[in-house]
């Protein structure tokens, strides 16, 4: 079993796609006990297309919204043969299929209780379908149900704050990550699993197709959007802020001209600092800016 | 009766997804390498490997040639080129 | 041991005697006082079972597919709105070939909203690729819950089974039962032994994205299973005589009275039981009048059907719910049944009745016998009320 690859070469995932790295580091860290219930949406469909599959684990795809409670199903099921301990269950699937269809599955899942991890692969978009706007589309962003024109500016509404969401439901793990901080991803994963209960981990992935930036620098876009604030990496055990990464803040524009679904707002300043605002009430709400007089909390 | 209904991952052998790369691929060049294992961490598909210095490669049946490996390498060693002709590029 | 229980909790005790590892179910009337039952019997440690709570009927299928493809005997029950709200998860676990058994309390579907009894809501899925028995008396439901975990798990069937039984007439009606004992269902109904499930020990991939290159193979194999099926649940109901006793012959049809009839009616559920009592008493006077009872809709018993009838010469479909815009549902499996065959009954006539639990009275079935003439009927609707109704909108 040590030897398993958990999660093969071969898929069918763009080039430079920043869930399929994520979906891996993800795996890697669970370990081969580990069973899977993933939501419709690009990573079931580019991992599993019959005959091939990708997943070195056992893995159940059902419908769009329901991977949370079919967890709980194997979460029960696993309960009931006296075979939970040791096994890791995770529940995966993308922002439109948490935030949005899925959040009632997901509420709950985290209600009851379940021994499961919940992983958002948050892209910001209704990715396999076509670039669609989600609840978990950023401010300003242009979608194709979102688009910028002239009359619009993209996506009028801020994030959904899932975060906050899972909190508020007292479950005793909550935490983001980033594709392009792999070693946090994988320590938030194993410090999860070290925790009995319902959990939620929600990854930052970039998307160059529909973000629209270069394939090879999806790592940079991943690390631009924490160092701007704009997405912070926090950590939470029983409620409680355990650990956030600090940043010496880079002004948003950096992270927006990086990426075509922005570009609409470089002759928009007033926009711009719409999202800058975001971007500080982060760093101000989490305490992110590194302070030059005291030692630097790096996860 | 039953059909197509469930794949066991030892019968998967995956598309050659290799076969994406009309621009570029990485070369490992094997002079400066730590062996640090950055390049195994960072590539999506997963298809790097290796054990002590200079002994990192990707497997090309499946490198799609999305250069996170170059970019991410401290000391540069392995590089971007194209496909074709196996000029370097940035 | 005979008892005499609420339909509900008849349903329970058999449950219970299954063995389930995971149960889930949201509450809605008429199914509710079969999941409080079961919810006691775990709260008492009757039952051993993962008892899940859940937050939508969506939720609850989909736990309990969870619970199938981790291997482990699940259960839930639902009607109505429930049934129709689980409707993709049924698709779903009909698709990925994972044994269940489902409780139908057969209600109406909103709207308007109607808590009582037709069979529109399983109707409804009849397409999903379930396998779909509908019960007359609380007797039947007891063995059928018994036959449907042994013919779900069968491995050469791997399918769901939704047991239908009319909302409040049978869930909260009361008849004596005879209760089957514990080593009687370990005898018939063995420890589920998983075909395939989700274990690390050895990985599974379920759910697969089928292009056009495979996905009609997927249907065609349930559609062969079913067909297979057909000749599989004689074979269970004679397993079932063996151990309980009692006899449904084929368990898809049960003909009462049909031998010389030259008027049948064709119907489903617990209104052949007010049928069965209108018949004898028309016997009595001399009538040559039978029942036929569809046990099994789907798969639907073409053949047993078709030998049943091909000597009747007027046959009345008593539908309990429509198919709006065309032929009922029961009736165009009845009509399909003869199309094209030489023996054939003479008239086949459409009647709905009972919808949104409108009661079918003795005097009703009568009604139906006397409209049962050499004059076919297209469809007619029994008791209807039409000065409820108006040709235009009145404010």
């Amino acid at each position: 079993m040590k030897d398993r690859v958990l999660f093969r070469p071969g898929h069918t995932a763009c080039a430079g796609c920043g869930q399929s790295l994520a979906a891996r580091l993800v795996l890697e860290a669970a370990g081969p006990n580990t069973i899977v219930t993933n939501n419709t949406g690009c990573l079931e469909v580019f991992s599993t297309k019959y005959p091939e599959s990708a997943w070195g684990v056992p893995w159940i795809h059902s419908l769009f919204e329901n991977a949370a409670a079919v967890a709980s199903g194997i979460e029960s099921a696993l309960v009931y043969l006296g075979k939970k301990e040791g096994i890791n269950v995770i529940a995966q699937a993308g922002d439109g299929g948490t935030a949005d269809i899925g959040l009632q599955a997901l509420s709950g899942m985290w209600e009851r209780g379940h021994d499961i991890l919940y992983c958002c692969y948050d892209n910001e978009a209704y990715m396999n379908t076509g670039i669609q706007r989600s609840g978990l589309t950023p401010f300003n962003s242009a979608t194709t149900t979102s688009p910028a024109g002239t009359q619009s500016f993209g996506n009028i509404r801020p994030k959904k704050p899932m975060p906050e969401i899972a909190l508020a439901h007292g479950i005793p793990y909550v935490a983001t990550a980033s594709a392009g901080f792999g070693q946090d991803l994988q320590r938030k994963v194993k410090k999860a699993f070290s925790i009995k209960g319902p959990k939620y981990l929600q990854i930052h992935v970039p998307c160059p197709l529909g973000w629209r930036h270069e394939p090879n620098l999806t790592l940079q876009v991943a690390k631009c959007a924490v160092e701007t604030g704009l997405y912070p990496l926090i950590e939470f055990e029983g409620g409680v802020l355990v650990s956030r990464r600090q940043i010496t803040p880079k002004p948003v524009e950096e992270y927006l001209k990086m990426q075509g679904r922005f570009k609409h707002l470089l002759n928009a300043p007033e926009e711009i600092k719409k999202i800058q605002e975001i971007a500080d009430n982060n760093i101000k709400k989490y305490g992110l800016k590194v302070e030059n007089t005291t030692t630097t909390e790096k996860s | 009766m039953f059909g197509p209904l469930i794949v066991k991952p030892e019968k998967s052998k995956g598309d050659k997804t290799g076969a994406w790369r009309t621009q570029l691929r990485p070369v490992f060049l094997k002079k400066n390498c730590i062996a640090c294992r950055m390049c195994v961490q960072v590539c999506p598909e997963g298809c790097v490997q290796g054990e002590e210095k200079n002994t990192f490669s990707c497997d090309y049946n499946y490198c799609k040639g999305c250069g996170f490996c170059a970019l991410i390498c401290p000391k540069q060693d392995i590089v971007m080129v194209e496909e074709e002709s196996g000029e370097e590029k940035k | 041991m005979k008892e005499f229980l609420e339909g509900s909790r008849t349903v329970a005790e058999t449950v219970k005697r299954c063995k389930p590892g995971v149960i889930s179910a949201y509450p809605i009337t008429p199914q509710t006082h079969i999941v409080e039952e079961l919810a006691q019997m775990v709260a008492n440690g009757e039952l051993g079972s993962s008892f899940v709570n859940v937050e939508s009927e969506h939720s609850a299928a989909s736990v309990v597919l969870g619970g199938a493809a981790a291997g482990v005997r699940s259960y839930t029950a639902t009607s109505s709105q429930g049934l129709l709200l689980m409707g993709e998860v049924i698709f779903n676990i009909a698709g990925l070939r994972l044994p269940l058994v489902l409780t139908c309390a057969n209600r109406s579907v909103s709207a308007p909203i109607n808590i009582w009894n037709d069979q529109q809501d399983s109707i409804s899925l009849r397409d999903a690729g379930w396998i779909q028995l509908y019960a007359e008396s609380l007797q039947e439901i007891v063995d059928f819950h018994l036959m449907a975990y042994r013919l779900s798990e069968d491995k050469s069937v791997m399918l769901p089974v939704m047991v239908c039984m009319d909302g409040f007439i049978l869930t909260h009606g009361m008849e004596t039962v005879d209760m089957p004992e514990q080593d009687q269902v370990d005898k018939f109904l063995p420890p589920y032994k998983p075909l395939y499930k989700l274990d690390p020990a050895e990985p599974l991939t379920m759910g697969l994205l089928a292009d056009p290159d495979y996905y009609m193979e997927t249907r065609f194999a349930i559609q062969e299973t079913l067909k297979e099926v057909i000749r599989i649940i004689p074979k269970v109901s004679e397993e079932f005589k063996s151990v309980f006793g009692r006899d449904y012959k084929d368990c898809l049809i049960e003909e009462y009275f049909t031998k010389d009839a030259s008027k049948v009616i064709v119907a489903m559920g617990s209104v052949c039981g007010t049928i069965k009592e209108v018949v004898d008493q028309m016997r009595q006077k001399g009538k040559k009048v039978g029942l036929l009872k569809i046990i099994s809709f789907r798969p639907f018993p073409y053949i047993q059907v078709y030998q049943a009838l091909k000597n009747v010469a007027q046959v009345a479909v008593l539908d309990k719910a429509v198919s709006l815009g065309a032929i009922s549902p029961l009736a165009v499996e009845i009509k399909a049944t003869f199309c094209g065959k030489k023996k054939a009954p003479k008239v086949i006539s459409s009647f709905v009745a009972g919808l949104g639990g409108r009661d079918i009275t003795s005097d009703s079935v009568k009604e139906i016998f006397r409209k049962l003439t050499q004059q076919e009927c297209a469809q007619e609707f029994i008791d209807l009320k039409p000065e409820l109704l108006t040709e235009e909108y009145e404010g």
